[in-house]
């Protein structure tokens, strides 16, 4: 000791290791970080996922098309339409299916009602992780009337199973699209008074103005994904650039980082992305409820559904980012393969690059800026 | 109190005892008394009415279960707390471990010796009674970094370095706004600082000239941060730091922390009373004169609610603020409230030796930038409370 104590002159420090996790308040869920510190700054911090490994990729294999559609629900529970759609779409693409128009309005309905949700919840916990708890239990409470109206379209609160193969399980009634309208007009202006509360608010700023800056060389080289790609200044969604269901006929913005209080690509912008998109969704969701036509939601689809044998690739814009299926069909009842990809689990590798000389503070702060969910990094 | 104790040894109330023994009895005494009559449902109600204030700011509920409206949820809280296993983890230091919250407790308790509730209603009226306070309040450090590095866990220990750079910082500012005030005064003595006082908001020295009214606030935040609350609870931060010193602290010993904390709020708003608020003082009306018990209800009351005030206050903030970083803590104290607080001494003292008319205008300038920034505040309440749409949320929906 004595002799280290010389080299380092006189006075002989070592860095802590310190376990994030898996049971830490601001992991959300059960995520690990082996974080080595000195004091306060951190010097490393090595993800550890696959604490909620749940083998949904291997069920796939066993169970048949329409039966995987719940599995995928479990995919990311606060996302749970998008996984929906994204595995019907693969099958769909599979089986050459075509989908009923007000299907796909019902399919959009609903998963911009799911995006606003999950979005809530994001920029919620990202707010509680940085200490205002209020922001939290507000956002809370709006997504709850989410919750309500979701459980009118589908009967669930969480896990829909809404999406099929073919189109939607119950078409989207009058009274619920009446709702959905007077939830939109109570909703947008409860974004201005997030925004007041919460993304105005000078501390706030300050704690995540400039910190964990990802550029886009960074953000392309580790392959992220949706607002936190965006939030690096990259105009890049797949409902605009590889459209599918009925949005290259819905006019929308795509928001990116503005860098409008610290620079391109920190936390408060892939923030800030996540609160435009929600407004972005109210317009989307306003046009589909004016433009959605009469018809079946669901087109005719056997019961026994054998793709014919061949493999495809769909993805989805999930609140996450990319949400991709890759489905092998061998002719037969069962998928022969199932492949999920997730905007977490590569939003989880840049940590480790991000987190060093950043203090134990800016790593719950980035962790809840990069909106990681424990269930879709690991399946 | 004290004078009143030398009255009764005069009387041979203690015949036959050392005058120090019954010196000693009174004051175990009356800490029983202050600490269960007074201490202990207060920090108790304050506990209770910070979730029900933070349940209807967050349109939630709150606890309103136990008692009307939920207010006995301290005592169920409590006999729940005594009820729990004492647990010492194993690699523990186990004596400062189990001292720590009792250290934490003293340093708090001891303030209320001299927190004046009225002209007569104080335990002691020491002649250097503010320094006092801010002497006592710093064992509060001290038995937070026992507590962080007794438990041998390391969010403790990153609690209990935070706490103790945070809290010796902050004691600068606080400090210097608040010879800010003994300045003035002329004393260090709670009563005589009241004293210097009068009852109208005019006769403050919160509104005695502009440098005072900054040093109030610069005092009210440096008390914040060293009791810590938010948006500087980094010791606990329970984000971050899992919760902080109290993370390996169970049962009572972990109560005896919060009952501290919601404690020393009152503290902080009653020092901050004492100080700037003209404390107890009640205005000289017909009614008061031939009735002293009226007379000293009228000031506890006076007192107490001007103190609870800002209570409410840091439960206020605690509910609409964000955490600050511990860098950000640390600039914030030495690069911005430090130099202010400076200022704001020095200005105070150049304001004495100004002529009596010109300070009053200064004064009355002071109470009018006061009372048109309130206006301003209150009329953004109202217009955030209108946008919110309260009718939606503020049903109580019990």
């Amino acid at each position: 000791m004595n002799e280290l104590a010389e080299t380092q002159g006189g006075f002989y420090t070592e860095d802590m290791t310190i376990s994030v996790g898996p049971q830490h308040p601001s992991t959300h869920g059960v995520l690990r970080f082996v974080v080595k510190t000195d004091g306060e700054v951190i010097s490393e911090a090595i993800p550890d996922v696959g604490y909620l490994h749940r083998s949904i990729e291997k069920i796939g294999e066993k169970v048949t098309y329409h039966g995987y559609v719940p599995y995928t629900d479990r995919a990311d529970y606060l996302a749970a339409m998008f996984a929906n759609q994204a595995f019907c779409l693969a099958a769909e693409k599979l089986a050459g299916t075509e989908v009923t128009r007000r299907g796909e309005f019902c399919r959009v309905i609903a998963c911009e009602l799911n995006r606003i949700a999950s979005h809530l919840i994001s920029v919620g916990t990202f707010g509680q992780d940085i200490g205002a708890m209020t922001p939290f239990v507000h956002a809370l409470r709006e997504r709850e009337t989410i919750n309500n109206l979701m459980e009118e379209i589908c009967g669930a609160r969480l896990t829909y199973n809404y999406i099929r193969i073919g189109g939607v399980g119950y078409d989207i009634l009058p009274e619920t699209c009446a709702r959905i309208l007077e939830f939109l007009d109570h909703f947008e202006p409860i974004v201005a008074e997030f925004n007041r509360l919460l993304s105005g608010n000078k501390i706030f700023i300050e704690r995540l103005a400039g910190v964990a800056v990802v550029s886009k060389e960074d953000a392309f080289s580790y392959n992220l994904v949706g607002p936190n790609l965006r939030g690096s200044g990259i105009k890049w969604d797949i409902r605009r650039d590889i459209p599918y269901s009925v949005y290259p006929e819905l006019e929308f913005e795509v928001p990116i980082g503005t860098a409008h209080v610290g620079s391109l690509g920190d936390s408060f912008d892939r923030y800030w992305v996540r609160i435009r998109e929600m407004q972005e969704s109210c317009k989307i969701l306003r046009q589909c409820l004016k433009m959605m036509p009469k018809g079946p939601a669901i087109s005719k689809v056997p019961r026994k559904f054998r793709p014919p044998a061949g493999e495809c690739y769909a993805r989805v814009e999930a609140p996450r980012g990319d949400m991709g299926f890759y489905v092998v069909s061998d002719g037969s009842e069962y998928p022969y393969r199932v492949r999920i990809r997730t905007g977490s689990y590569t939003a989880m590798s840049i940590i480790d690059k991000l987190s060093k000389g950043i203090m134990v503070a800016d790593l719950i702060a980035l962790i809840g800026s990069l909106d990681v969910d424990a269930p879709e990094i690991d399946r | 109190m004290q004078a009143y104790i030398d009255q009764l040894i005069q009387d041979g109330a203690f015949a036959g005892m050392p005058k120090e023994v019954a010196y000693a009895i009174a004051m175990v005494l009356v800490a029983l008394v202050v600490l269960s009559v007074f201490v202990a449902p207060l920090a108790g109600v304050t506990s209770w009415l910070e979730r029900r204030v933070w349940a209807r700011m967050q349109s939630r509920v709150g606890p309103n279960r136990v008692g009307p409206q939920g207010v006995l949820q301290w005592l169920a809280d409590g006999i729940k707390n005594l009820l729990k296993e004492d647990l010492i983890p194993a690699a523990a230091d186990a004596k400062l471990f189990a001292l720590a919250p009792y250290v934490v407790f003293v340093g708090f308790l001891c303030t209320f010796v001299v927190i004046p509730f009225g002209a007569g209603l104080i335990v002691a009226d020491l002649n250097i009674g503010i320094l006092y306070i801010l002497a006592v309040t710093s064992l509060v450090v001290v038995g937070i970094l026992m507590a962080g590095w007794a438990s041998n866990n390391k969010w403790s220990l990153l609690g209990g370095m935070r706490s103790a750079a945070q809290i010796v910082s902050y004691e600068i500012p606080a400090g210097l706004s608040v010879l800010t005030i003994v300045f003035l005064a002329g004393t260090m003595s709670m009563q005589g600082i009241i004293n210097a006082q009068g009852w109208a908001p005019w006769d403050w020295f919160l509104f005695h000239n502009p440098f005072t009214f900054a040093a109030f606030f610069l005092y009210f935040t440096a008390a914040l941060a060293e009791g810590n609350r938010t948006p500087f609870d980094i010791p606990e931060a329970e984000s971050e730091l899992v919760a902080g010193y109290v993370t390996e602290y169970s049962g009572m010993r972990f109560l005896f922390f919060f009952f501290a904390e919601w404690g020393n709020l009152y503290v902080i708003g009653a020092v901050a009373t004492t100080l700037f608020l003209g404390g107890w003082q009640v205005p000289p009306l017909a009614i008061f004169e031939n009735s002293p018990v009226l007379l000293a209800v009228a000031q506890f009351l006076t007192f107490f609610l001007k103190a609870y005030l800002w209570v409410f206050v840091a439960m206020w903030v605690r509910a609409t603020l964000p955490r600050v970083r511990v860098d950000q803590l640390m600039a914030l104290c030495w690069k911005y409230m430090v130099p202010l607080s400076f200022v704001c001494l020095i200005g105070s003292i150049a304001f004495m030796f100004m002529a009596d008319d010109l300070r009053r205008v200064f004064g009355a300038i002071t109470l009018g930038f006061a009372i048109a920034t309130m206006i301003n505040f209150f009329r953004r309440v109202m217009f955030q409370i209108r946008e919110a749409k309260p009718e939606l949320y503020l049903k109580p929906h019990i």
